[in-house]
């Protein structure tokens, strides 16, 4: 067992990560980074998140053994870690509520945040509410048109949110205009970046917020099945709920890690979000990692079902964790990951995300090639209820009287 | 000796102000950069910094980041860029600097684009989303003799723009907002202080800019550094055809002389 020691002191994941950000971020990232080591010897600041994660979002959450899946499949046991049961529905929550403390510690009083779906938007917007935080979303005017609820959702808890309609009106738009913003507003103001994205230190800091999912599975697993599971899955948008689950598992090698990126229409076409496996190193907000891009440099647009993995690049450390092979990195198609929706509704009376169905759908697959006997945990990050409309325009419902 | 250094140094020689305008590569198609670029020599323009169109531009304000996406929509890349540039080097004696972002130059494989910046004759490179813990990997540029202009804000602590000026080659981009980049009424009061004490610190000149679009701002600033960046403003002035109010800017500068 090797000692797993990323990033370096300057945020260096190898070759990977860093800060990359206009000279005028580099005050506010540097506090941060003092602010969050502090808190992370701080054991007043740890008591209130310990708190909040169990009496406000509701962990630990269960780590369940799917039977009927596992019949299914016909191999592997599979356990299904459910970060679905979250207070708003996925795990963007466990991050969110730990930056709006740091917020909180900073004597900062706004919060600003990027959003896709809206999941990172909407678990912000909670957790600013709870610690009456000002919030101010930023959102892709696309985006917008296509989550009209989850916009409403955020209004009522109390957040403005601003349509981006800058570049193409998506979610890396909706970044680089929340990056803009805070430029012009960073005395006063935290950002609350959703992934394992952007400058030293916010991959490391979601990250840490994140692992609450790995720490409780490898608990949980240990309790139940008295060794170490054999492989475990995850899927991969910038890659916080993968990066959570992988993290305490990465020293124990005997742990096969699997992230699955959205391999949208397909991999042969431009219509996929699978930076890891088309992309090539480069730097897009603040962070040099994996990017879609073309020759002369220029970002490109990704696409998956899923607006939660529809982003053209992925964490440092997942970059440099593809590099040094610790995980295994694979795609699943919009197609495959619906039809995986759909199974783990009939199968186990759950609806996953679509985020969360290319994990499910990776799982099944690898669960039948793993001998009986041996062990599977897939992270099911979200809930589907924020897609089931997106899900009936593609595959119909019956007609009821 | 760079020509940028050497056009700094005749400022300071003939105890005049430095005036740099920006203009996005591609906008309006690269065959008019030769003639713009003629046009802001002929103003007076002590050198030129060439934009260069990016997808994600996040230090920039909506004027520029417009010029972009027309430029992108022409077709421009970075590639096209330096060609032009050397194609045209013998008729163009301004000195030229290159601001691009760094992804830009990371594709582009820094070898190649330090090879080409010296084929071309650039004299230097500003990369707005480069602070200088993250400069080492662009040290070749520094090498060949390219000049890497450093940035200084307004968060930067004393520390801070102590470290990043010792380092500084060719001169100090003063940051005159807490923002991007884009037109403005108004600076803070905390400018002048700011300006005088980044000057203070520096072993080469001190520039503002961002935000600076008026003939008054460009007055205000030189009195506490040794001259401006203007870009916004000058992409609108080409973008409406309105030539004559760049003239303007750039007499702007030459009119205090040193104290």
């Amino acid at each position: 067992m090797s000692t797993y020691t990323q990033p370096d002191k300057t945020g260096h994941f190898g070759a990977y990560g860093g800060r990359f950000v206009p000279e005028t971020l580099m005050a506010a990232i540097t506090e941060l980074e003092e602010v969050y080591d502090q808190s992370k010897k701080d054991p007043e600041f740890q008591e209130q998140l310990s708190y909040y994660l169990k009496q406000y979002i509701g962990r630990e959450t269960p780590l369940y053994f799917a039977e009927n899946l596992t019949k299914l499949a016909g191999g592997a046991d599979i356990y299904l870690k459910r970060e679905d049961l979250n207070h708003t529905g996925a795990h963007k929550i466990n991050n969110t509520i730990g930056q709006a403390l740091l917020t909180q510690k900073m004597g900062k009083k706004k919060v600003i945040a990027e959003t896709g779906a809206g999941q990172h938007g909407v678990a912000t917007a909670t957790v600013c509410a709870l610690l009456k935080l000002e919030c101010i979303i930023f959102m892709g005017e696309e985006d917008i048109r296509r989550q009209k609820l989850n916009v409403f959702r955020m209004e009522l808890l109390g957040a403005k949110v601003i349509s981006v309609s800058q570049g193409s009106g998506t979610l890396k738009d909706a970044v680089n205009e929340a990056l803009r913003y805070w430029v012009a507003n960073v005395d006063d103001t935290h950002y609350i970046m959703g992934s394992v994205l952007g400058p030293h230190p916010f991959p490391v800091i979601v990250r840490d917020f994140q692992s609450v999912i790995g720490k409780e599975t490898k608990r949980q697993y240990t309790e139940a099945v008295h060794s170490l599971p054999d492989a475990v899955v995850a899927c991969i948008g910038g890659g916080s709920n993968a990066m959570g689950m992988f993290y305490p598992f990465i020293e124990d090698e005997t742990v096969k890690l699997y992230g699955v990126e959205a391999a949208g229409h397909g991999l042969d076409t431009h219509l996929h979000a699978s930076s890891l496996t088309k992309g090539k190193p480069g730097v897009l907000h603040g962070a040099f990692m994996y990017v879609l891009q073309n020759e002369d440099g220029q970002i490109q647009e990704a696409h998956s079902i899923s607006a939660g993995l529809d982003y053209p690049g992925v964490g440092p450390e997942h970059s440099y964790l593809k590099d040094t092979n610790r995980v295994e990195y694979t795609s699943v198609t919009d197609d495959e990951a619906l039809e995986a929706l759909v199974m783990l509704s009939r199968e186990e009376g759950i609806i996953p995300a679509l985020e969360s169905s290319h994990a499910i759908s990776y799982g099944l697959k690898l669960a039948k090639e793993m001998g009986k006997g041996t062990g599977l945990v897939i992270c099911l990050s979200g809930r589907g209820d924020k897609d089931v409309e997106t899900v009936q325009s593609l595959i119909g419902g019956s007609e009821h009287e | 000796m760079n020509k940028l250094t050497k056009a700094l140094e005749d400022c300071q020689t003939n105890q005049e102000k430095a005036f740099i305008p920006y203009i996005m590569a591609g906008d309006g198609g690269l065959d008019r950069l030769k003639s713009q670029l003629l046009f802001l020599e002929k103003s007076g323009a002590t050198a030129v910094e060439l934009g260069i169109p990016f997808s994600d531009p996040v230090a920039d304000g909506p004027v520029i980041q417009q010029a972009g996406i027309r430029s992108l929509k022409n077709g421009t890349t970075l590639k096209d860029v330096l060609k032009k540039v050397m194609e045209i080097k013998n008729d163009v004696n301004i000195p030229i600097i290159l601001m691009g972002y760094s992804n830009s130059i990371m594709a582009y494989g820094l070898k190649e684009f330090t090879e080409d910046c010296l084929q071309a004759g650039i004299s230097g490179c500003i990369i707005p989303d480069l602070p200088i813990e993250e400069e080492a990997i662009f040290s070749s540029i520094k090498t060949a003799g390219i000049l890497l202009i450093r940035l200084v804000t307004l968060t930067s602590s004393q520390e801070r723009i102590t470290e990043i000026t010792a380092g500084a080659e060719g001169f100090i981009y003063a940051v005159t907002v807490k923002g991007i980049t884009g037109t403005r009424d108004v600076f803070g009061g905390e400018l002048g202080g700011y300006l005088k004490k980044v000057k203070d610190l520096s072993p080469v000149p001190v520039l503002a800019g961002f935000g600076i679009s008026t003939p008054d701002h460009v007055r205000d600033a030189i009195q506490s550094c040794d001259g401006v960046i203007v870009g916004s403003k000058i992409i609108e002035c080409f973008e409406t055809g309105k030539e004559n109010q760049i003239s303007e800017l750039i007499q702007a500068s030459k009119g205090l002389v040193r104290k």
